[in-house]
């Protein structure tokens, strides 16, 4: 689960990681109020969605005067800002973060990760501070200092150290470059995080270190034991059938094509959309009913895949291991006929009762086209759409 | 043969009394040898109750100290899945199967890291199990599509797994052993590692290999494969019409920094000899094809 800048930094604060200070507005008054709360003469007007890249996509704007912040809070509240992350269509800005400016002399980048493959936490530190890290990774990846933290120990302050000096920091402010470090894995274990990163890190002219950044990613298996991050929740910023669908517990993703498919598992939900394209079609989402699909369930799955209005034809492919086949093809016809369907409908069905479920679709006078084998049934579905 | 159990392993089952548990124990005790394998239930504080007359001890170590079981599969809900392989790692079982889905990632780092120096072998979390045809399943994958034979199957998906076997069974081609690794990013036993063992394996001629995006693991295989394996390999990587930074359903499936996609994969696994397939549908006749050589 993603949150927004400016709740990263509220939680940040809590483990003692020095943020500028700063206010979250929902209106251009409210901008306008926290600047003058805040006090000074340099403000950052930052806008908050969940995507990166947000300054070049024109969503990060320094501003000196009152005057300034009005017009930039006007001109960013309600903009579709479209970044790297965003897709063409972007998006809308409904809240913003006006801060404190700062006087930076140097630019650094911290990340942390769940490495995979050396099964530990990774840190991740880098001089070239405000650049995407992907970037830096292609053509500098010398800049780039790792540290795997053994989770006995956790992060140790000569650990710490050593990075910090490496990627640049002036003795003067090792300190508390240290103090940054260890609260960034803390907050990074103790709130079950599965990707943290502040870029950029900053020195300002009087020697402190700051967090301008933060961007949290957090384990949604441990959610349950985190209430406080499961209120940071925006709904606005995810996808209405995405939502709609894990109201089901249903695993769904929408896509840009227009065969919506209906399996269980996701790798076979993977493949399903693979296929597809294999035979010239386009998958229109990623849907996994998972293992113990009923009938309300499957009918929530159509519904959802109908509100697509690209949607053209949908493929269901099951392989049923503990998911019986006729169960399975119950809720099919059961969903067909109370959405009165209005796409082609190829259905595959694979494994436990496979037979008593095809009899099943067979004899429900539905206009339902039966797929073999995963192949045949991609094969007709992509036909299907393409008269269509 | 057959890799890591054959019909003379004994297993416990830990979170047997639950809905999922029960159900599946009933199932796993159905299949082939099952009803000598399965002796033993784990559920605190239900100790000496018993499940279709498997009994049921308050720990592990009470259960392999009274059976002589030193296999356990989880099927414990996931607050409390990690902690119960701890428990399993503890009481020095050879193989400990976790099937629970949802388990935290960082509840997953604090086991894999204590289970550092210990010989416990873990297969999952987030697994369908593993099962040798005709002697034994340990696990929830529909026995019946499997058959007896020299084909080995690992796989980090369920139904996949299934979509695979199902089209070997359908060709005449029997497995020697399935095994299902799962779809978190932090698990136990690798692709690499269990084509280790098939490598060794004198029952099986050949393997299916079944990955998908996300990390690292499949190209570590394959490059292992290019300088070790004796058998011919058959790959496909699920993920190749999955946009970049969404994950698919499983927690590991999911490509981020530019990788773990499902090209490079493929194209690693290509270079260091796999016979891929792009084409899901494919994977048995891909088998049947170089098996005719």
């Amino acid at each position: 689960m993603k949150i927004h800048e400016y709740q990263g930094k509220e939680i940040l604060r809590q483990f003692g990681v020095p943020t500028p200070r700063g206010l979250a507005c929902f209106t251009v008054d409210e901008a306008v109020a926290a600047a003058q709360q805040l006090g000074g003469s340099v403000w950052v007007v930052k806008a908050q969605i969940h995507a990166g890249g947000r300054g070049k996509g024109g969503g990060v704007k320094v501003v000196r005067s009152p005057e300034e912040v009005k017009r930039t809070a006007q001109q960013i509240l309600g903009m579709h800002l479209v970044t790297h992350q965003t897709g063409k269509d972007g998006q809308v800005v409904r809240r913003l973060l006006i801060e404190e400016g700062m006087q930076i002399t140097q630019e650094f980048y911290l990340g942390m990760v769940v490495d995979r493959s050396s099964q530990r936490v990774v840190l991740l530190a880098s001089s070239e501070g405000g650049m995407e890290i992907e970037e830096v990774a292609k053509h500098h990846p010398e800049k780039i200092h790792k540290l795997r933290i053994d989770p006995a120990a956790g992060l140790l302050a000569t650990e710490a150290a050593q990075i910090a000096k490496k990627i640049g920091i002036p003795d003067a402010a090792i300190t508390e470059a240290v103090m940054v470090l260890q609260g960034l894995y803390r907050t990074f274990v103790e709130k079950d995080a599965m990707l943290a990163e502040i870029n950029p890190l900053v020195l300002t002219a009087d020697n402190h270190v700051i967090a301008l950044d933060a961007k949290f990613n957090f384990d949604s298996n441990a959610l349950y034991r985190h209430p406080e991050i499961v209120a940071y929740r925006d709904l606005d910023e995810e996808d209405p059938a995405e939502i709609e669908a894990s109201k089901f517990d249903l695993s769904y993703i929408s896509l840009d094509g227009d065969i919506g498919c209906l399996v269980n598992g996701a790798g076979l939900a993977m493949a399903t959309m693979d296929i597809i394209k294999l035979y010239g079609g386009s998958p229109a989402n990623f849907l996994d009913v998972g293992g113990g699909a009923t009938t309300e369930k499957v009918t929530e799955a159509f519904k959802l895949m109908l509100k697509n209005p690209n949607i053209k034809a949908i493929l269901v492919n099951i392989f049923g291991g503990i998911m019986k086949c006729d169960v399975i093809a119950e809720g099919v016809v059961a969903a067909a006929r109370e959405v009165s369907l209005s796409v082609p409908l190829v259905v595959r069905l694979e494994g436990t009762n496979v037979d008593l479920g095809k009899k099943i679709l067979a004899e429900s006078g539905l206009p339902i086209i039966s797929g073999s084998d995963m192949a045949d049934a991609a094969e007709k579905v992509v036909a299907a759409a393409r008269s269509k | 043969m057959s890799i890591l159990i054959n019909k003379n392993t004994r297993v416990m089952t830990q979170g047997m009394t639950g809905k999922v548990g029960q159900f599946h124990t009933q199932n796993c005790i159905a299949y082939a040898n099952g009803k000598n394998c399965f002796v033993a239930g784990v559920t605190p504080k239900k100790g000496g109750q018993n499940f279709e007359g498997v009994p049921i001890y308050n720990s592990v170590l009470e259960a392999k100290q009274q059976t002589g079981a030193t296999v356990s599969v989880i099927y414990v809900p996931p607050p409390y899945a990690a902690a119960a392989i701890d428990e399993a790692v503890e009481a020095d079982l050879d193989l400990v199967i976790c099937i629970t889905e949802g388990i935290p990632v960082h509840d997953m780092l604090r086991t894999r890291y204590k289970m550092a120096g210990k010989r416990t072998v873990l297969i999952g979390p987030n697994c369908p199990g593993l099962i040798t045809p005709d002697e034994i399943k340990i696990g929830i994958m529909p026995g019946h599509i499997h058959r007896k034979g020299r084909i080995g199957v690992v796989s980090r998906s369920g139904t996949l797994t299934y979509e695979a076997v199902g089209q070997l069974t359908a060709l005449g081609l029997g497995q020697s052993s399935c095994v299902g690794i799962g779809g978190d990013p932090i698990n136990g036993l690798k692709h690499l590692d269990v084509m280790k063992l098939f490598n060794d394996d004198a029952e099986t001629d050949a393997v299916i290999m079944v990955g998908e995006i996300g990390g690292s693991d499949e190209e570590e295989c394959a490059r292992w494969i290019k300088d070790n394996m004796k058998k011919p390999v058959v790959g496909f990587i699920a993920g190749i019409t999955a946009p970049p930074g969404k994950r698919m359903g499983h927690a590991g499936a999911i490509i981020s920094g530019g990788q773990g996609g499902a090209d490079d994969k493929l194209a690693v696994m290509e270079e260091c000899g796999i016979h891929i397939t792009r084409n899901p549908a494919e994977m048995g006749r891909v088998m049947q094809k170089l098996l005719k050589g």
